[in-house]
């Protein structure tokens, strides 16, 4: 479509200007981040090339951002692998076979998908710490699987639905066995909407906030976000360390985002698109 | 779709199998059970069973510890009576009006704006408006609490086109902390909202704008009689994610303000929270936390009734 000079040229003040105004806090604490140490007062000289990465060291070892990245990938990566293992299956059953209930159940998982989490950690917590579960690991995880096996189910039931009629009648044909179908025929296929959910999955968890809040007391479980937000507590000086830990924070999930956005983007679109 | 083609003479040639019809392919198989029901079980076992548990909760006065007593319906009474409750709900009230209608009165004026012409570089600007909602939101607050800061960016902002006057400790503001944590949602849906209108217009046939502009249409006329219904579809789901980050938040509130000064910023979630888990009344928390659910699921449905019934 044509438009005119004038016009064309507002379009492109209109794009900067949002794309400044969505970077600005963003850029502010990573410039922050890279100044002179605000708390150190005017000690603080030289850096390199005016800038001083040594803030990030600095960040690291106070904010202990060593441990609290150990525990959120730990935390991450097993609530991405289990909830992936059982959203495909369940996604398979409900995507590709017929069996009594099989609407119910999917109305079932869709429920939890609009279920706030605020709503489940009350009670939660206080039955897991009957079982003295609360303040492990358990107790940050399994909600999460949960949660996203939830959303896991119904994005992976909607992609075996739209694209394995086919495919699945002819390897039934062949005579592979319901298992086969799904590990050695449709997982390689689909791949795509796998690595959508991988993303969608690992960056909730990783930003989730009030679920390692309310289940975790010690240090050592404390996950990145958490640790942040008692850092903040903590160090009130000034806002150089507290900007670098942020960064630090955010980073893993960005540089993910950098690479991937188109799934980041479609997952997050397309996920929320019911039928 | 290739895969519907060659089903369906495949069906059609195997009379044999009566089983056969629309749906999923294949006979009806009990094994699916088998394969849902690992996922089931941890669904029921960390979400279903929880929620059960706190409509059960909400029915009784507990501090977490000692014997609950029976109270009825009381708690539910208490968040229709409690000024400080219905405050919170008020505020939530608000912040939908900064995470949902403002974005989306921007996104669509975007969306129109961009929409009219190729634009070079619209890939870039999609990457950086949708990078908020990737960051944590621990990270945001801790980013805006500096902006918001006597000394921070947005005073900073405020002196450099002369209105030094209005300047202040926006947080620490009784009138102002509401609104100023509202904005930060509002940079925050931006994004989402403009990148999903953009890419409904994307999929809205040129000759539409064509036919529109040879009966000499204005911008504007092409605005309502062509855009808009074309992306009624999307309209709804940004209102139903956005309306429901509103009355979820939580995280933003704790690290801003902890629904200060006073209780200025507290939210329903944050209620909860303070309730169960700092106050000892985890009755009157699990009352707040069904309410909230119920009223989650009302405007999931609602929206995409109205949304389905216009189409």
């Amino acid at each position: 479509m044509r438009v005119n000079r004038g016009e064309a040229t507002a379009n492109y003040v209109v794009l900067v200007a949002f794309a400044v105004f969505a970077l600005w806090p963003v850029l502010s604490v990573v410039v922050a981040a890279l100044g002179p140490d605000d708390a150190a007062g005017a000690s603080v000289t030289g850096g390199v090339l005016g800038l001083h990465p040594e803030n990030f060291v600095t960040a690291w070892d106070q904010g202990r951002f060593g441990t609290y990245l150990q525990t959120s990938l730990l935390v991450s990566s097993t609530v991405v692998v289990v909830s992936l293992v059982l959203s495909l299956l369940a996604g398979y059953a409900l995507g590709t076979m017929r069996f009594r209930g099989a609407t119910v159940l999917f109305y079932v998982f869709l429920v939890g998908i609009m279920m706030p989490s605020e709503a489940v950690l009350v009670p939660l917590y206080y039955d897991l710490r009957a079982l003295q579960l609360t303040d492990t690991i358990w107790a940050i995880v399994l909600p999460q699987i949960a949660q996203s096996v939830a959303f896991g189910t119904f994005w992976m039931r909607a992609w075996f639905r739209s694209s394995s009629r086919s495919i699945v009648e002819a390897a039934r044909l062949d005579g592979a066995s319901t298992w086969r179908i799904l590990w050695q025929v449709l997982v390689p296929l689909a791949r795509p909407a796998i690595v959508t959910l991988t993303v969608l999955v690992f960056m909730w968890t990783w930003n989730e906030f009030l679920v390692p809040l309310v289940m975790v007391v010690s240090e050592s479980l404390r996950t990145a976000p958490l640790g942040l937000a008692f850092f903040q507590g903590q160090y009130t000086q000034g806002f150089t360390l507290l900007a670098a830990g942020a960064c630090i924070v955010a980073t893993p999930v960005v540089v993910l985002y950098l690479f991937l956005q188109r799934h980041f983007i479609a997952g997050m679109l397309e996920g929320a698109v019911r039928e | 779709m290739t895969d519907t083609t060659t089903a369906v003479p495949h069906r059609v040639s195997s009379p044999g199998r009566p089983r056969h019809r629309s749906g999923p392919p294949g006979e009806p198989r009990n094994v699916g059970w088998l394969y849902a029901l690992p996922a089931l079980l941890v669904y029921a076992a960390f979400l279903l069973y929880p929620l059960g548990r706190a409509v059960q909760i909400s029915l009784y006065d507990w501090n977490g510890n000692t014997l609950a007593t029976w109270v009825g319906l009381d708690n539910y009474v208490e968040v229709v009576r409690d000024p400080a409750l219905r405050a919170s709900f008020g505020h939530a009230l608000v912040l939908i009006g900064f995470y949902a209608v403002l974005p989306l009165a921007v996104g669509l004026v975007l969306a129109a704006i961009l929409g009219r012409a190729r634009v070079r570089g619209l890939g870039f600007f999609r990457t950086v408006v949708f990078l908020p909602q990737v960051v944590a939101m621990v990270v945001i607050a801790v980013a805006w609490r500096r902006m918001y800061s006597p000394d921070g960016g947005v005073n900073d902002l405020l002196r450099a086109l002369g209105l030094g006057g209005l300047t202040r400790g926006w947080l620490g503001d009784y009138t102002a902390a509401l609104p100023a944590v509202g904005l930060i949602g509002t940079w925050f849906e931006i994004g989402l909202v403009t990148v999903l209108l953009l890419a409904g217009m994307g999929k809205i046939p040129g000759e539409l704008y064509e036919a529109c502009r040879l009966d000499g249409a204005g911008p504007v006329r092409e605005f309502f009689t062509v855009t808009l219904p074309a992306l009624r579809g999307e309209i709804a789901v940004a209102l139903t994610l956005t309306v429901i980050a509103a009355l979820r938040t939580f995280d933003l509130v704790y690290v801003t303000t902890r629904g200060g000064p006073g209780t200025s910023t507290s939210v329903p979630s944050y209620e909860v929270y303070n309730r169960a888990f700092q106050q000892g009344r985890v009755g009157s928390a699990a009352a707040i936390a069904v309410v909230l659910t119920v009223i989650i699921f009302a405007i999931s449905f609602g929206i995409t009734r109205i949304a389905e019934r216009d189409r």
